[in-house]
């Protein structure tokens, strides 16, 4: 068991033509993922590794029985992407594409609003279940099957994470990256309650960073109903207010989503903070061992 | 990216908000004419910096005539003008905007945001005017009204009356108001931008609504599509070293400690940050290299860092994923050489080609001190700068 995605899950990927699609695609099949699709407008009827390209996701869907997007398209054109795949009743849409207009994922948001797709990111790095299927851009080969759950505003930060497990002998169930943009899919709140119901995870790991109050939300939510033991991480702890600190998402405004804050928030609801980044995985053991 | 208060006023009388006739000068000369031809009467003269405060720190005056306002704006121009957000060594005033004296009757504030709980776009307004909303907020919360705009309706005329009415705004002036309000959303949605705020909004003595002061900020996510905004970019205004960084498409912060790093991942970068603190020492940058650095962009971010004169030690941190240790270790290596390091220089990798890069770096020659872990390269950092100082 797992959530989001498993081994069957079957994924198809929106510009699969780039160099960063292509690249990833590779990866994630080489990993073992079932790359069944792509879409890019222009090359329908071609082929990459052996994968059939499609003019549109609606196609795409019909001929292969996707049921899973990943999105690697230019900011320019991410909004319009996922509007597609929405549209055509993808259950689950992937946008890792850095950049999209804060703007557009207003819109995107109100397109689906009341539709069946869920959203993860975008600016995310994806999400894998591991020995199963790797929807993204993280490195596989970090990652071991297991019980605990991950979720996380950022990327190599969850690699960190996700590595200091591993050394540990705790494989994970499955890793979410929710991304760091101010407006996205997935909150900490959806996918905690995913791992919550999941007979598989047995814990869960949760990293946030600066900015907003996804942390101060998810930490009201998980006082109120998370059954399983949880660790967290802030990162952001020595940044200044009023920058933004490489994430869109990431900035303390009118002294608003200070780490203080999360940490806090987190604490009372009676999640283990790591003082450290370096300590994620210890935590973790502490937090079973008792 | 934030723009002054005259371009910010430009875009919102374009949209149809109301604001003061004003013209922007740099010299006393510009300034006494430009008194002038507003009418030679009561003028205000108001230093353009990006930070607020400005009223507080004695960068907006009020002039009698044009030969007043030519010695207001001799007063302030070229001058450092300090804020409670510029920092001690305040900002350079490089132009100054005369407006022509209104008679101020009331003072509101209104401005637009992203609310990210909601990921809608909020109008906030408060009768309180002309003090910060921060203060407002938390002195008199009942005194700040919200309404949540929807992306495919926009600000509707019903939310902006009744914000009005709860604003007090006699009903004579409630379209004025309403005319306000939609053109700062207007221009808020047009423009991308992710912040538009006025404060105060004023009603005159002789009724009408206009703005006063005006801030903008942009979403820079935005700007292959606003090219317009990006041309109001002033890089006086910006850290030079960030400025540098953002031509090579590095995320760089500039901060107040001695020890510099260097991180793929703006989420490690943090945590790095932390980590070095953490172990009693101070960060002097944030700096996100991206996820898929080549090696000319390794070392371009090494010169900026050690560029910085108040650096005395480097922590470089990878989790190599996209990014390939061995591309990693190069770059380093090439820049070291060249730059001639001759601060204690930490290097903790891990991931994809990890042993190759070490190889790497042990072979090099350079002085380089290797970390396993982050704790071990933060605390090996942390006491070579001490050893140093």
């Amino acid at each position: 068991m797992s959530i989001l995605v498993n081994k069957h899950t079957r994924v198809l990927t929106q510009g699969i033509t780039g160099a960063t699609g292509q690249f990833h695609t590779k990866a994630c099949k080489e990993y073992g993922t079932q790359m069944v699709a792509g879409v890019t407008p222009g090359k329908g009827g071609t082929s990459f590794e052996g994968i059939p390209i499609f003019e549109t996701v609606e196609r795409a869907i019909r001929e292969t029985g996707a049921n899973a997007s990943v999105i690697y398209v230019p900011p320019p054109f991410a909004a319009d992407a996922i509007l597609e795949s929405a549209d055509a009743g993808i259950p689950l849409i992937i946008c890792i594409t850095e950049g999209v207009p804060i703007r557009d994922m207003v819109k995107v948001k109100r397109y689906l609003a009341g539709r069946s797709s869920r959203l993860l990111g975008p600016n995310c790095p994806g999400t894998i279940t591991p020995s199963e299927c790797k929807i993204g851009i993280m490195p596989g080969h970090i990652h071991k099957p297991g019980h605990i759950g991950v979720v996380s505003r950022s990327g190599t930060l969850t690699y960190e994470a996700v590595d200091q497990l591993t050394r540990l002998n705790m494989g994970q169930s499955t890793c979410v990256g929710i991304g760091g943009d101010p407006v996205h899919g997935f909150e900490f709140v959806d996918v905690l309650a995913l791992f919550n119901s999941d007979p598989s995870t047995e814990a869960v790991v949760m990293i946030g960073e600066i900015g907003g109050s996804a942390e101060e939300e998810a930490a009201a939510w998980i006082k109120a109903n998370m059954k399983k033991p949880v660790v967290g991480f802030i990162a952001g702890q020595t940044a200044p207010p009023g920058k933004r600190m490489g994430h869109a998402g990431a900035i303390i405004s009118g002294g608003k989503g200070t780490a203080k804050e999360k940490i806090t928030a987190m604490t009372s609801a009676g999640i283990r903070m790591a003082s450290s980044p370096a300590t994620i995985g210890r935590t973790m053991q502490e937090a079973l061992a008792r | 990216m934030n723009i002054h208060e005259f371009q910010a006023k430009e875009i919102l009388r374009r949209f149809g908000v109301a604001v003061p006739r004003g013209i922007v000068t740099s010299t006393p000369e510009e300034a006494k004419a430009a008194a002038s031809e507003l009418g030679g009467g009561v003028c205000v003269v108001k230093a353009q910096i990006h930070a607020g405060g400005r009223g507080k720190g004695g960068g907006v005056k009020v002039a009698k005539n044009a030969e007043e306002a030519a010695a207001k704006a001799r007063d302030m121009l070229g001058k450092n003008l300090v804020t409670h957000q510029t920092g001690p060594e305040g900002r350079q005033v490089r132009r100054v905007l005369i407006e022509q004296g209104v008679n101020i009757d009331r003072e509101l504030y209104v401005a637009m945001v992203l609310d990210r709980a909601q990921s809608r776009v909020t109008v906030i307004c408060s009768s309180e005017g002309g003090v910060e909303i921060e203060e407002v907020a938390a002195k008199q919360p009942e005194k700040i009204l919200k309404a949540t705009i929807d992306p495919v309706i926009g600000l509707a005329p019903f939310q902006c009356r009744r914000l009005a009415v709860a604003l007090g705004i006699p009903n004579e002036l409630s379209g004025k108001m309403i005319a306000v309000m939609q053109g700062l959303y207007r221009a808020f949605d047009d423009c991308d931008a992710s912040l538009a705020e006025i404060n105060p909004l004023i009603i005159t003595k002789e009724g009408q609504v206009m703005a006063l002061d005006a801030k903008m900020n942009f979403d820079s996510n935005a700007f292959f599509r606003q090219k317009e905004i990006l041309a109001l970019r002033d890089l006086d205004e910006e850290d030079p070293r960030e400025v540098e960084a953002s031509k090579y498409d590095l995320s760089y912060i500039s901060l107040d400690g001695n020890i510099a790093c260097m991180v793929n991942g703006a989420g490690l970068a943090m945590a790095t940050m932390d980590i070095i603190k953490l172990y009693g020492g101070e960060p002097a940058n944030f700096l996100d290299v991206g996820g898929g650095a080549d090696k000319e962009k390794v070392a371009q971010a090494f010169r900026i860092l050690l560029a910085d004169s108040r650096v005395r030690g480097v922590l470089i941190n990878i989790f190599g994923g996209i990014m390939r240790c061995d591309v990693l270790a190069q770059g380093v290596v090439e820049a070291a050489r060249e730059l001639d390091v001759s601060v204690p220089l930490v290097v903790r990798m891990q991931g994809t080609n990890v042993e190759i890069g070490r190889k790497i770096l042990a072979d090099s020659g350079l002085a380089i001190i290797p970390a396993e872990t982050m704790a071990e390269a933060a605390e090996k950092i942390v006491s070579a700068v001490r050893g140093k100082a």
